[in-house]
């Protein structure tokens, strides 16, 4: 038998190379190049190899921001997604009172991030904003301004009001896709409220946690217009966040090599956060091979 | 182990139920023993699921009782009830082993450690699941899944009966019969009363030794397998058993004698004085396919019937026939040639059913055939 070696067909990947390039190769590439070089104006410039990458990986205001980014990330991730499922399941399943709350729940999700910052910025002031005035009238010094653990407290607070609807809804929509004959067999099996919740609603939202988990970490990471606008970073830098980082270096001190370096570094950090997720979520459901009986 | 009864039950989905045709179930009375094998067969929709979801606990009837061991436990929930029940999509817990699957309706009860072992252990070794027990039940496929179901309902000692809802549906053809199979295997085995609905004549008479035929939200006909054939109590139980279902002949008297359309009939002495007697104008006559007798040449007593369509089954033919406005199906065997545009037919009269509203007259036999 002959059979004819005919390659042309790889030509017909080229649209699709083209549009991949220009969506994110190319944009990438400049990035790239920026990292690995020392730019003086058009003319001037030097090849730097890894310097930045070295320089940016060891300035301490970084590392602290990378520290204060995974903390704010686990932080709420940590109480949006069991916030998220317990409204999920609170929610009212049918009439018009499943209508009405869903749309309650679903209104923060539709505000701007910099109008949630405003927002909050007015909601918080001491002299007119509605919490601010009632901590304090309350005796309790509350400030933003002066205080780190006030103005941590606020953003997180702010973050779950912003985001939590998401992760009950993804949740909610899971829940109802779970068909009765499965509460049905749990109420002859005589399983608890709780086994219910273990065994059949947890198990079935699995797929639905991961995108909300996975969606909420990558968003909560870059997080950046809400802090700007309610706090600008501050007190000090205490809710200085690493785009906000990177933007003022990049845009305010126009420090392109290194902050380049910094968004490389910043982007694998999301990537590989993202695919060890993944992957573990998707490992729980496997045989292990010696389960034990 | 216990024998279900319903008295008088009625159920309707609707907060205020007027008519007959609010109702899923109207209201009737059922025993089902302890120990047996029942089918509840009936078409979508004429309230099978329903009845099992009342005997479960999973739905509270809107009149009537039910009664496990003359014990009314309308109130009781599912989870009191000693029931099991295996769904038309396996249900089964994602992610736990076939093992824990197994365990898990008597750890809900706190059953010490060493019982669930054996427990689970027999029912596996019953269900040929052993193999897989320590695998995870997301990952088999769908029949095992469903003798998974089928086992949570089998481990618990105080099940008293095992009801399953159209259980093989997601089932490939060539699995079902082995389930089937399966399941009879183990009713006589653990003596536990099952009831099995299905819209399957096969499948119910397969399984079961009595079925009951539901329509319209009542039972229709509560019998064996060769009862439902022989003497259906009502005319959809002759169609909806039998493959062709029986055949029904509108009847009018006239001119003193009995008559389909146009023509005569020659009946049994028995049968005429039962067709005077009916109350109604609506009077048929069921014969199954299989008993009508097909000749080519005009015979005594035969009916003059014209051939529409001849449908060849290899070892067998089904007959299209036409008399006056009516259309019948009758079953010739192999070694019988099919007639050709015009046949004769004979109704043996032992075999002529007499039904007055669609339901079935008992007629008293002339003593010699």
């Amino acid at each position: 038998m002959t059979k004819v070696r005919n390659n042309h067909a790889w030509w017909l990947i080229l649209p699709m190379l083209l549009l991949v390039a220009f969506s994110a190769i190319i944009p990438l590439m400049t990035v790239v190049n920026y990292s690995v070089q020392d730019v003086f104006d058009a003319n001037t410039r030097f090849f730097t190899g890894t310097e930045w990458f070295r320089e940016m990986l060891n300035d301490p205001a970084l590392q602290a921001a990378v520290l204060r980014q995974f903390a704010f990330s686990l932080t709420v991730l940590a109480i949006e997604v069991p916030l998220g499922i317990g409204i999920a399941l609170l929610m009212p399943k049918k009439g018009w009172q499943a209508s009405a709350v869903l749309i309650l729940v679903t209104m923060p999700l539709l505000i701007p991030w910099n109008v949630v910052g405003s927002i909050w910025q007015i909601f918080t002031r001491g002299d007119i904003g509605l919490m601010g005035w009632s901590l304090r009238e309350l005796g309790y010094g509350y400030n933003i301004t002066a205080s780190p653990v006030d103005a941590w407290a606020t953003i997180i607070l702010m973050d779950v009001w912003h985001w939590t609807p998401l992760i009950a809804l993804l949740c909610y929509s899971g829940l109802r896709s779970i068909p009765d004959a499965y509460y049905q067999a749990a109420r002859i099996d005589r399983a608890s409220q709780w086994s219910v919740f273990r065994y059949i609603q947890l198990p079935k939202l699995t797929n639905v946690l991961v995108i909300g988990v996975l969606l909420r970490f990558m968003h909560s990471f870059m997080i950046y217009a809400e802090p700007f606008v309610l706090t600008g970073g501050g007190p000090g830098s205490s809710t200085t966040f690493l785009s906000q980082s990177l933007t003022t270096m990049a845009i305010g001190q126009q420090d392109l090599g290194p902050s380049a370096a910094f968004s490389l570094i910043y982007f694998l950090i999301i990537l590989l956060v993202s695919w060890v997720f993944y992957t573990a979520i998707m490992n729980m459901q496997k045989d292990k091979p010696d389960g034990g009986v | 182990m216990a024998e279900i009864a319903l008295k008088s039950l009625a159920h309707s989905y609707l907060d205020a139920p007027g008519s007959p045709q609010d109702y899923a179930i109207r209201e009737m009375d059922h025993v089902w023993h302890q120990g047996g094998a029942y089918a509840l067969l009936g078409p979508s929709g004429c309230g099978k699921s329903t009845l099992l979801n009342i005997i479960s606990g999973l739905l509270e009837p809107t009149r009537g009782d039910v009664l496990f061991d003359g014990e009314r436990v309308n109130a009781l929930p599912p989870e009191a009830r000693n029931i099991a029940q295996v769904f038309q999509f396996p249900v089964i817990y994602d992610t736990m082993t076939v093992y824990d699957n197994l365990a898990f309706p008597l750890r809900n009860v706190k059953t010490p450690a060493a019982r669930v072992h054996e427990r689970v252990m027999e029912v596996a070794e019953v269900l040929e699941l052993t193999p897989q027990l320590k695998r995870k039940a997301k990952n088999l496929t769908a029949d095992e899944k469903q003798k998974v179901s089928m086992g949570r309902g089998l481990v618990r000692d105080d099940v008293s009966a095992i009801l399953f809802d159209e259980p093989l549906t997601v089932i490939d053809p060539q699995l079902k019969w082995k389930l089937r199979r399966k399941l009879k295997e183990i009713h006589q085995r653990f003596e536990i009363t099952m009831v099995y609905v299905t819209h399957d004549q096969l499948e119910a008479s397969t399984f079961a030794d009595k079925i009951a035929v539901m329509y319209e939200g009542q039972v229709v006909q509560f019998g064996t397998p060769r009862e439902l054939f022989e003497t259906p109590n009502h005319t959809f139980v002759g169609y909806f058993i039998g493959s062709p279902g029986m055949n029904f002949l509108e009847i009018t008297l006239r001119d003193d004698r009995v008559r389909v359309g146009d023509s005569a009939l020659e009946v049994e002495e028995g049968m005429r004085r039962a067709i005077e007697a009916a109350p109604s104008a609506n009077v048929k006559l069921g014969i199954r396919p299989e008993f009508i007798e097909v000749h080519e040449a005009p015979v005594a007593g035969g009916i003059e019937a014209s051939v529409e369509h001849i449908q060849d089954l290899g070892t067998y033919a089904i007959v299209d026939l036409r008399l006056g406005d009516t259309s019948l199906k009758a079953r010739v065997e192999e070694d019988q040639s099919p007639p050709t545009g015009r046949a004769y037919l004979r109704f043996p009269a032992a075999r002529l059913g007499l039904y007055v509203d669609e339901y079935r007259v008992e007629i008293d036999h002339d003593e010699s055939p």
